[in-house]
């Protein structure tokens, strides 16, 4: 039994935050009640307060723009958006003014505000509860934008955005919920300087994955084991600014790529990271041509046989990597 | 539409001297003077862009300066004042300084947002002006959060939002008249209700000319005055902000006024303004908030043409000053459009 799941770590980086930083509050919608943020937000008010840990009207847009105006006045808010699809209503406050009031100011304002918004999707939902629109935020200069899927992330991303002095979405997705890991103490950690990381050595091909996709790829590379196929993973954690190097050194290792995502394929972020890789690689470097698996291009259906078509499993990327490496059963 | 305003947006009326009984000389001079500091400054980026000096689009408010300057004799500089798209006077009325409006409005690096920004946006927080953008009611809820802040800092300060009679149209402003409400924040929502949205009378745009309405639908004490005079509208702002500071939640004050200039730049825009005529725009500024102000004041011994003259003179001279130095300020260097991206102490 491990101390920690991922939703536990969440949960353990706001009573962190809300413990040592007294300009840390948070706002949105759900939070005074246990069931509508799973386990990671679990008797916040009663701990710290309902004046620190404000459950809002039905107000997406306004409660956003309050805590980046709040941000502005010098307070370290978080927004949580149990739903990213209910943020869409949020989108002024985040891209037109979150993301650009140091630049248009002068680099005077600093809204540093935490926007968590989260994925939730599966369970016959349906096309306005599933939604992974992280490739609309990464398109955002100014915006810094996080994707944890390790547990440990988990934690200390939400600690270093909400310390980050720039406005950040950070987006966990539901289904990271059951991982689980030991956890050491806090370190706060300096956002700028995260980047993709190699989460599993392997020889024969990268596989590079944003937050749920990341996890598939681990699973994959363990059952790609038995059948003699090294994979490299490399999970991106920080969409935007996106470093790319550590990638490119990884493909120049493997000569093959699999890039993995939880959004929709076109205009997504999975297009993002292999021009990125391409632009670096030598011409003659990759073995095979590269892929993308992504949802297909279509709002989520609600039946949960049309649902397990939709969704990326394990067996799907590991089907891909065969693909890649034209591997022929 | 039916005309709850009634006689304040009748142009005809209130043309006369203003009431100042009980008020104090020095405080009536420099409301004065400050309109007129805000009117100059403003003819004289009219007179920039007409001649393509300006790159930008300009949003000037000539003809509504009584609304800012008699609302900040009550602010300190460390509330949370935001702005739209037509802030010169908002800004002006807390830091008189033109020459950084100047040199803003042409680009150049010594300007308030540090040639970042232009005419719409514009930042001078140490003096309480927390920034205006041109995106429709784009910093209301901004300015709710920051009122809510001072709240949860233990300040007595408050968050004021300048807001357009178009802007109310947007769903974000009653989403924030509701929260700041529920929150018992303390922020002040100023209308000016110009009667125009751009190019549309509001008429066209609502089924009642009263903004104040909304401020009843969602509890929030209200008032409604002329916005053509400075004396009106500052009795009324010092009560409300003594209210706010003293924890009896968010206000709302309503001015009737009008600009001006049309929509954006210099001109009248009788030719594509809906229900915007020459006869309008001569009443209205005979109810020039200046006017009226200095005629009273004048009438009460407390001010004389020569002292108007000499002001004046001065004031041109120092507007001019201001230009030419803006002009000749250099433009932001050519790694500005980067380095302004992110916060640079994390780089």
């Amino acid at each position: 039994m491990k101390s920690h799941n991922y939703g536990t770590a969440i949960l353990s980086a706001f009573e962190y935050l809300l413990e040592n930083y007294p300009e840390v509050f948070v706002i949105g919608q759900g939070l005074w009640s246990p069931w509508y943020v799973g386990n990671s937000m679990t008797d916040l008010d009663k701990k710290f307060g309902v004046g620190r840990i404000i459950d809002t009207p039905v107000s997406e847009s306004a409660c956003t723009g309050a805590a980046v105006g709040a941000a502005l006045a010098g307070m370290k808010p978080i927004v949580v958006h149990p739903r990213m699809d209910f943020m869409i209503y949020a989108m002024d406050a985040v891209v037109n003014q979150a993301a650009k009031w140091s630049h248009m100011l002068g680099g005077q304002a600093h809204p540093g505000v935490t926007i968590r918004s989260i994925i939730n999707r599966g369970g016959e939902q349906g096309a306005q509860h599933s939604q992974a629109l992280h490739a609309w935020f990464a398109h955002v200069p100014g915006l810094r934008v996080v994707m944890p899927s390790t547990v440990a992330d988990a934690r200390d991303l939400l600690i270093a955005s909400v310390l980050c002095p720039d406005p950040v979405m950070y987006i966990d997705d539901r289904w990271l919920y059951e991982q689980e890991d030991d956890l050491p103490p806090v370190i706060e950690l300096n956002l700028a300087q995260q980047k993709p990381c190699v989460s599993r050595n392997g020889t024969d091909i990268t596989i590079v994955g944003t937050s749920h996709a990341s996890l598939l790829a681990r699973e994959a590379a363990n059952n790609l084991v038995s059948e003699n196929i090294s994979a490299e993973v490399i999970d991106v954690r920080v969409l935007n600014p996106f470093f790319v190097d550590d990638i490119v050194e990884s493909v120049k290792k493997t000569r093959n790529l699999l890039v993995v995502d939880s959004g929709t394929l076109s205009g997504g972020f999975s297009g993002e990271i292999i021009a990125k890789v391409m632009e670096k690689l030598p011409v003659d470097c990759l073995k095979n041509p590269p892929m993308r698996l992504a949802l297909p291009d279509a709002p989520a259906p609600t039946s949960r046989i049309l649902e397990k078509e939709y969704y990326i499993y394990p067996d799907d990327v590991v089907f891909a990597v065969k693909k890649v490496l034209q591997y022929k059963k | 539409m039916k005309k709850q305003l009634e006689d304040l947006s009748d142009p005809t009326k209130f043309q006369d001297s203003i009431i100042i009984d009980g008020m104090d000389a020095s405080l009536l001079k420099q409301m004065l003077k400050s309109m007129i500091l805000i009117r100059k400054t403003e003819q004289r980026l009219a007179l920039g862009r007409k001649n393509r000096l300006i790159g930008g689009p300009v949003h000037l408010g000539a003809g509504q300066e009584a609304i800012a300057v008699g609302i900040s004799q009550s602010l300190q500089r460390t509330d949370r004042v935001f702005g739209a798209h037509r802030s010169h006077s908002h800004l002006l009325a807390l830091n008189p300084d033109f020459y950084k409006l100047f040199a803003e409005v042409l680009g150049k690096s010594t300007g308030f947002s540090k040639g970042m920004g232009g005419s719409m946006h514009l930042y001078d927080q140490p003096n309480g002006f927390y920034g205006s953008v041109p995106i429709v009611a784009g910093t209301v809820s901004l300015a709710v959060g920051a009122a809510m802040a001072a709240k949860l800092q233990g300040t007595d300060d408050v968050g004021v939002a300048y807001i357009g009679d178009g802007a109310v149209e947007e769903g974000v402003v009653h989403e924030s008249f509701n929260l700041a409400k529920i929150q018992e924040a303390p922020m002040l929502f100023v209308i000016e209700n110009n009667l125009f949205a751009s190019h549309m009378h509001i008429s066209l745009r609502q089924p009642n000319d009263m903004i104040s309405r909304f401020a009843v639908a969602n509890e929030i004490p209200h008032k409604l005055v002329d916005g053509n005079d400075v004396v009106a509208v500052f009795n009324a702002a010092r009560e409300q902000i003594a209210d706010m500071r003293t924890g009896k939640g968010p206000r709302l004050l309503e001015l009737v006024t009008y600009r001006w200039y049309g929509h954006v730049d210099w001109r009248d825009d009788v030719d594509v303004g809906v229900e915007r005529s020459l006869d309008d725009i001569e009443n209205w500024k005979a109810r020039d908030p200046i006017a009226r102000l200095s005629a009273s004041m004048l009438s009460a011994g407390m001010w004389s043409e020569a002292e108007e003259l000499a002001f004046n003179k001065g004031l041109d001279m120092d507007i001019a000053e201001a230009w030419e130095q803006a002009m000749q300020d250099p433009y932001p260097k050519g790694s500005a459009t980067l380095d302004y991206v992110y916060s640079p102490i994390l780089l």
